[in-house]
């Protein structure tokens, strides 16, 4: 049986706001806006600690890489019932090219620090949307792998995972110690209240550097240039079926 | 365009807005043309994309969630700040032209219908969350946030705003109509929890109604000018900015539902449940022609009978407390089925027989539309009020399932009617009026948390009495000298 499980968990800009390209497209502007946990990383969070409500788990440790702010991140975890937190503190330069391969190193490589049975990711965060970091973990450490998790039991010494596939759910059993990553479906996470948002100002975050850990940040990825999506042009009316697809024909659509 | 022409219009009301027309041509004429003026006016203020004429616009800001019909008005501004809104009203105010605030147009009493045409102030474009102070509990926010947008930006503080009238509506319109909700038995009413309001006068002045910034918990300091522009429907100003009070997550929730025998055993167990010193968050009542129409709808099997929906809030412990005790009471006013639940999927199924209640009611009759009821009397009187009620639907020959928040003394017939049979239409006007006119007889009100908007007005004088109307007209004369703001709602004087 897991004891000890980590939950990976990301900030990233909150889904409700209205995401602004900078001037020069070199990026998104991040600066005064709303920040708050990946969503999927919520759902993350609530199956640890489900699974420590169930008593079928010992302790969840809450994980994020990042700046100073990341740890806003970890007391959100605390206070949804994350036992301690661990922030690897990566800032400047090396954040902006802080990616799924620079996680996944340090994920991989805090597992082996905590001896931790088990680890859950959400399965993409919403600003890159790339959905590698849990795959790229389990390749790291060889461990089996349950992605797009919709269900999720544990049974002796192995896990029992629907996943939610293209062609409808798939069902698996892996070994532990495995990596699983969490699908919208899994669960409804709780909200932080003002009790345990308290209680959880007491439980401890460490910091670790990635250099401790003997993590090399470097990026492969060199970003080139963002563009907003093009902008929705006003419609046109048009008098009959003849000037429709004349109009499309124009357009080179016909 | 004139008033009464809009969209597809039956013969006869074709007649009556051309006789209606007649008289008021010179009128719109006048208006027509003083619009036309300020439209570069309303342009330099707030943007060529913010000023429409577009006839689908226009529609879209002339209606609410009511059986009102659509009464566009001539332009629909965008305002992006409360600068702009300033500007634009003073322009309006030189040029006699009415002003209708338009949130998000989820009322149901017919309270955004230009009826005298003019300028609607759509305010979605002010959108901001400010000054949010979570240790004073309190938040501002401008008219384009809608409540569940707030709660979804506070859900990491630990806080909500629990006033939830169903409708994701904005909340400086929430302010506006005195809007209320399921939660309102624990949590209050807006007139309870907006503690400032930003109000745009009708000649462009702006007003802090508790002072610029101000959120003490509590003040005596002079007149309480926020509660009169709470409730005002856009009659005295353009609410811009409420500072509201917020509340604690609750840390559990459990939900329950308890079948009667009859109305008076539901309505005795609500008022001992209070009586009792529950602070129950939620309780709601549906009578056995509502239970019938969800068992329908979403394939239920409720006990077709008089049944309670009960919710607590609270923490682990205290919630077994209060359980323990509802259950008690509903046992002794032969209440049974008591089924409780605590995860959110479980809460979620037993109480999908309250949140469907709208759909199920008008899935008893395809084809037909669906109006509520409003009426609020003391709790004492529930019983009596409803079962009266339930007589005079049966004698009417109407279709008018009821759903109450039944802590509050407040229930809606939810009428499902045939908006092609005249002779329905007018048989459930006249039930309405019967219905309000019996919630006054026992010291009610005719709208518990609707507002009165257009179809109220009368009953709003035989509610207060000639006196204290006088007293209104007065309130508004002082603030809206000219009449611009939302003609023909609220005050039946000064209508066209």
């Amino acid at each position: 049986m897991p004891g000890r499980v980590l939950v990976g968990v990301k900030r990233v800009i909150d889904y409700a706001v209205k995401i602004r390209v900078k001037p020069d497209n070199s990026g998104v502007v991040t600066d005064g806006v709303k920040h708050s946990m990946n969503p999927f990383c919520e759902i993350a969070v609530e199956e640890a600690v489900k699974l420590k409500e169930k008593k079928l788990i010992k302790e969840v440790v809450a994980v994020s890489c990042g700046p100073q702010q990341s740890q806003e991140t970890i007391r959100t975890a605390l206070a949804m019932g994350a036992d301690r937190g661990i922030h690897v503190e990566v800032s400047g330069k090396d954040y902006e090219n802080l990616g799924p391969l620079q996680v996944s190193k340090i994920l991989a490589a805090l597992a082996k620090k905590e001896e931790a049975q088990l680890i859950i990711l959400g399965k993409q965060a919403i600003d890159d949307d790339c959905n590698q970091t849990g795959q790229m973990t389990a390749a790291l450490l060889d461990w089996p792998q349950g992605t797009f998790a919709s269900e999720v039991s544990l049974e002796e010494n192995q896990i029992k995972v629907v996943r939610e596939i293209d062609g409808g759910l798939e069902t698996i059993r892996i070994n532990t110690p495995a990596v699983l990553t969490a699908d919208l479906r899994l669960n409804t996470p709780r909200y932080a209240t003002l009790p345990n948002i308290m209680k959880a100002k007491k439980k401890k975050i460490a910091n670790v550097k990635p250099a401790d850990l003997g993590v090399d940040l470097t990026s492969r990825l060199e970003v080139l240039r963002v563009d907003e999506p093009p902008q929705r042009e006003a419609g046109m009316k048009v008098e009959t079926v003849e000037d429709l697809v004349g109009k499309l024909k124009d357009a080179g659509k016909v | 365009m004139f008033p009464g022409l809009s969209g597809s219009r039956g013969l006869l009301s074709l007649r009556r807005s051309l006789i209606h027309s007649r008289y008021v041509s010179l009128e719109n004429t006048a208006r027509k043309a003083a619009v036309s003026r300020v439209l570069s006016e309303f342009r330099s203020i707030c943007g060529e994309e913010g000023v429409s004429l577009g006839e689908a616009v226009r529609e879209q800001h002339g209606k609410d969630e009511s059986v009102h019909r659509c009464r566009p008005p001539d332009v629909v501004v965008f305002p992006r700040c409360v600068e702009e809104v300033s500007a634009l009203a003073k322009v309006c105010h030189d040029h006699n032209l009415p002003i209708i605030p338009f949130g998000t147009g989820t009322g149901l009493e017919g309270g955004v219908g230009a009826v005298k045409g003019g300028v609607c102030f759509s305010l979605r474009n002010m959108d901001q969350i400010l000054d949010l102070h979570p240790e004073d509990f309190d938040v501002t926010v401008e008219p384009g946030v809608t409540r569940k947008a707030l709660n979804a930006y506070l859900r990491d503080t630990g806080l909500w705003f629990p006033v939830d009238p169903g409708a994701d509506a904005s909340l400086c319109g929430m302010a506006a109509t005195s809007a209320s909700g399921t939660n309102a038995v624990r949590y209050g009413t807006m007139r309870e929890n907006v503690m400032n309001l930003e109000v745009v006068l009708s000649d462009g002045t702006v007003i802090h109604t508790a002072g610029k910034g101000r959120r003490p918990r509590k003040t005596s300091a002079g007149y309480n000018l926020t509660n009169l522009f709470v409730g005002s429907e856009g009659t005295l100003g353009i609410i811009t900015k409420t500072t509201l009070r917020l509340y604690g997550i609750p840390e559990a929730m459990v939900s329950a539902v308890c079948s009667f025998p009859s109305v008076q055993a539901a309505v005795d167990s609500t008022v001992q449940i209070l009586q009792a010193g529950v602070p129950i968050a939620r309780i709601e009542f549906l009578d056995d022609v509502m239970i019938d129409a969800c068992n329908k709808f979403s394939s239920l099997s409720y006990p077709v009978t008089p049944t309670l929906f009960l919710e607590f809030h609270g923490s682990e412990r205290s919630l077994e407390e209060q359980v323990t005790t509802a259950e008690e009471i509903t046992q002794s006013n032969e209440g049974s089925d008591f089924q409780w639940a605590r995860d959110a999927e479980t809460r979620n199924r037993l109480w999908k027989a309250r949140h469907d209640a709208w759909y199920a009611a008008q899935a008893l009759r395809p084809g037909c539309k669906a109006y509520s009821t409003d009426v609020c009397v003391p709790l004492s009187e529930l019983p009596r009020i409803i079962v009266e009620t339930k007589k005079d639907l049966l004698e009417s020959k109407l279709t008018g399932p009821i759903a109450g928040h039944v802590g509050d003394g407040n229930f809606h017939c939810l009428m499902v009617v045939d908006p092609n049979d005249s002779d329905e239409l007018q048989r459930v006007h006249l039930f309405t009026e019967r219905l309000a006119r019996r919630a006054l007889a026992m010291d009610g009100t005719c709208t518990g948390e609707h507002g009165v908007g257009l179809g109220k007005r009368a009953l709003l004088c035989e509610e207060v009495g000639p006196l204290a109307m006088q007293v209104m007209q007065g309130l508004k004369e002082s603030l809206d000298p000219k009449n611009l703001m939302n003609p023909g709602k609220v005050l039946l004087k000064g209508e066209s």
